[in-house]
């Protein structure tokens, strides 16, 4: 069986980088892999969707409805928009962050009250975390994406830890290795 | 050595393995990274055209020069260049001439939905389309030996799931391909009628031995499972119909014109019950069904947006259609928007203030058109802004006194608004036309232009003067004015459209995303809640940092996001937004 897997949140989060670095491990992992994420006007502040899918062998790079093992979101409302593809025993990370949309910002929408609670009323298994938080813990909010990818990866249990870690460092600038892997053991230590 | 490339990317790749000499493009999503990896190769020479008709002209000449040459474009881009692929149709190939359109099903980023294997049948050259990035370096390369040996240029299908997904890839080494030279051969390169009555035959017999080829063509093939059910798919389809039926008997098409009519009757008499799979338009469809054959396709099969492997699955009735949760409560939209300081916002302002008809274009500014902005009218194609408003201008005179504002950016007026201008002008228009001038070609993420200064490869280049240029196509009024300084920008848009002269304004401000323009230091500024009315002027300017708290009503401007421009400050009639002094 395939593992899938959709990060979603907002343009400028780091969701890109999160979705290669999963794709690489899944890669060095020695499965096949595919990716798919569409660009363009998704980048002026739009919701940036990623979807990645790894096991022996990948047909379609898309997920579709109740197929996913785990969506992480990196924002709130992403995690409720994306929620018809988890599947019913699947794993959802959402990350406390609020990020209002332009319709809201300007009164011609309202952000949902609760949007957690709901996601929880569907989802069985629901992590909560507030990753810029523990960023900022360790001295740099732009690893934020990592603390989350810390989480997904402690439930991703078909890929070995180490392949993470190396992966992580390769991918990273050399100066900020230290922070981001204390920002993924962080991440995959939560619970 | 295996790398995870993304569809183009492994164009790029293949382009270089390939032995490809020369490459050129305009962006357009999704096309776009094709050409900017394919400049990371310091063997190509590759270069951004002015627009897509240019694009291919100029690689057309350096397969003149016997250079292996390619050519990339989005979906209606082949649309501008439609006229030169036509010829080049007739004209053939020496160097091996290819010519990508990504294909933009699902409409992410497009304003159509359009079906580009139609130009393959129309302009009666081959088409091949992979389905995954491997196949995408592998046809690359393909395309460029079948251009050279049956003398014709090869169409590359791409779609958005090709060029945007990322797969695994085998890499291979850079064949070294001599270049042929230039020899003078008129009677080839010279489509007069007597020169094309001749080519013309000799179009037709090469699609007779293509469809020769296409029968014994490695990349059409047939996987023989279950024989209940024959599916003929190519394309990113094919990977939804092995996902979806995976029992299924399947004919995967690499090479989708001219199509394997034998190999497609063979396969139809093997199988009991023939579909095809396919996105957008009944193409094999079409072409299955003026064979004879029975087949099953759009009947079951959405013509209209992208599939997904439950679409197919419903499609077959192998599963129910999906009812979506009902949460009580729903994600509001993420529509994308303006940037947070973004120098096109105060012009879509003042255009909504002043109540202008304003015929738009396409770029970021299109984004002008949405609410709370609500500044753009129309929208087309690239360059109709300045066009449709010497229409509309005609229509209008002496039965509605609004006045027409055409706006455009400046790469789009370098792709196809200064003949536009020309004919504004020739045909004695009076509307204004507002340049938004960001230094860069912004929408795309950020390609080099004529106006920057640079090329594709990073060289100095002579950069174009608008102000010289507008002048020069016959526009005597051309003003410049700084779009962070709002007053100055709502005055003269006023002043020009009420005058029955033509004029251009060149609103001038480089994209805040700029790393030149990231860099600079600035103040910013926050609401000072004592004097907020809860007027909410400063959030009809469609700044994500602003934002209203409908039960306190006052205004918050978001720190982390505010980029200083000021704007807001300046609408500010009670003086309750204030300068933080930036670090």
């Amino acid at each position: 069986m395939n593992t899938k897997i959709i990060i979603a949140g907002v343009g400028g989060q780091g969701i890109l980088l999160a979705s290669d670095i999963l794709c690489e491990v899944a890669m060095k992992s020695g499965l096949d892999a595919k990716k798919s994420e569409v660009h363009g006007m998704s980048q002026r502040g739009g919701d940036v969707v990623s979807h990645v899918i790894f096991g022996d062998k990948v047909y379609s790079p898309l997920i579709s409805y109740e197929e996913a093992d785990v969506i992480l979101a990196f924002e709130q409302v992403e995690a409720l928009r994306n929620l018809d593809y988890l599947k019913s025993d699947g794993v959802i990370i959402v990350n406390k962050a609020k990020i209002l949309p332009v319709p809201v910002a300007s009164g011609l929408a309202d952000y949902p009250k609760d949007p957690i609670g709901e996601v929880k009323k569907f989802a069985k298994n629901t992590i909560v975390i507030d990753a810029e938080e523990i960023a900022k813990e360790l001295g740099n909010s732009r690893v934020m994406n990592v603390v989350l990818l810390g989480v997904m990866a402690k439930n991703v249990r078909s890929i070995d830890k180490n392949i993470w870690i190396e992966t992580l460092k390769e991918s990273v600038p050399q100066k900020t290795i230290d922070v981001n892997v204390k920002a993924f053991e962080r991440g995959y230590s939560y619970s | 050595m295996k790398e995870i490339l993304s569809g183009n990317e492994a164009v790029a790749r293949g382009a270089f393995e390939g032995g490809l000499h020369f490459a050129c493009a305009y962006p357009g999503t999704p096309s776009t990274e094709i050409l900017e990896n394919m400049a990371k190769y310091k063997e190509i020479h590759s270069q951004w055209s002015v627009n897509e008709k240019t694009a291919l002209e100029t690689a057309l000449g350096a397969s003149f020069g016997g250079m292996r040459a390619l050519v990339a474009m989005k979906h209606v881009g082949l649309n501008v260049a439609a006229d030169p692929l036509f010829s080049a149709g007739y004209i053939g190939a020496k160097g091996g001439f290819v010519i990508i359109t990504a294909d933009d099903p699902g409409m992410h980023s497009s304003q159509n939905e359009q079906d580009n294997r139609n130009y393959a049948r129309a302009a009666k050259i081959p088409m091949l389309e992979p389905s995954d990035s491997q196949e995408a370096k592998e046809f690359t390369k393909l395309a460029l030996t079948m251009s050279e040996e049956f003398d014709t240029p090869v169409l590359l299908r791409l779609t958005t799931r090709i060029s945007h997904s990322k797969s695994i890839v085998e890499l291979a080494e850079r064949e070294t391909i001599e270049v042929k030279g230039y020899e003078k051969n008129v009677k080839k390169n010279l489509v007069m009628p007597a020169h094309a009555r001749v080519l013309h035959k000799k179009v037709e017999e090469r699609l007779l031995k293509l469809k020769e080829l296409s029968n014994d063509f490695k990349y059409n093939f047939i996987e023989y499972k279950n024989k209940n059910v024959g599916i003929i798919t190519s394309g990113i389809s094919y990977q939804y119909v092995k996902e979806a039926m995976p029992d299924a008997s399947v004919l995967k098409i690499g090479l989708t014109w001219p199509l394997p009519e034998r190999l497609i009757r063979e396969f139809a008499e093997k199988v009991d019950k023939l579909y095809v799979v396919e996105e957008n338009d009944p193409f094999i469809e079409t072409e299955v069904k003026a064979m004879g054959i029975k087949i099953t396709g759009k009947e079951i099969i959405p013509i209209v947006g992208e599939l997904n492997t439950r679409i197919v699955k419903e499609s077959f009735k192998v599963i129910e259609p999906y009812k979506l949760k009902e949460t009580s409560e729903k994600s509001p939209g993420r529509p994308p928007a303006l940037c947070p300081g973004c120098p096109h916002s105060s012009v879509f302002y003042a255009i909504n203030k002043l109540k202008l008809i304003a015929t738009g274009d396409i770029g970021c500014y299109t984004l002008g058109a949405l609410p709370p902005l609500n500044a753009m009218d129309t929208c087309v194609d690239m360059g109709a802004s300045i066009t449709n408003a010497i229409g509309l201008e005609y229509a209008l005179k002496g039965r509605d006194k609004r006045k027409i504002v055409a706006v455009i950016g400046d790469s789009t007026f370098f792709h196809s608004g200064i003949t536009g201008l020309i004919d504004l002008v020739y045909n004695k228009g009076t509307s204004t036309v507002i340049i938004l001038d960001n230094s860069i070609t912004a929408m795309t993420g950020h390609q080099e232009n004529p106006g920057t200064g640079k090329t594709l490869m990073g060289e100095d280049t002579p950069k174009f003067d608008l102000v010289n240029l507008v002048k020069g196509l016959g526009i005597e009024d051309v003003y410049t004015v700084d779009t962070y300084d709002l007053d100055a920008v709502t005055n003269l848009i006023k002043r020009e459209t009420e005058r029955d002269k033509p004029s251009v304004i060149i609103a001038r401000r480089p994209c805040i995303l700029l790393p030149e323009m990231k860099k600079k230091k600035f103040d910013r500024y926050e609401i000072d809640e004592a004097k907020c009315t809860g007027c909410q002027m400063c959030v009809k300017l469609g700044c994500p940092a602003i934002s209203f708290d409908k039960e306190k009503k006052k205004a918050h401007i978001n720190e982390t996001l505010c980029v200083g421009c000021s704007l807001c400050f300046q609408i500010c009639k009670f003086g309750a937004i204030k300068k933080v002094k930036g670090e």
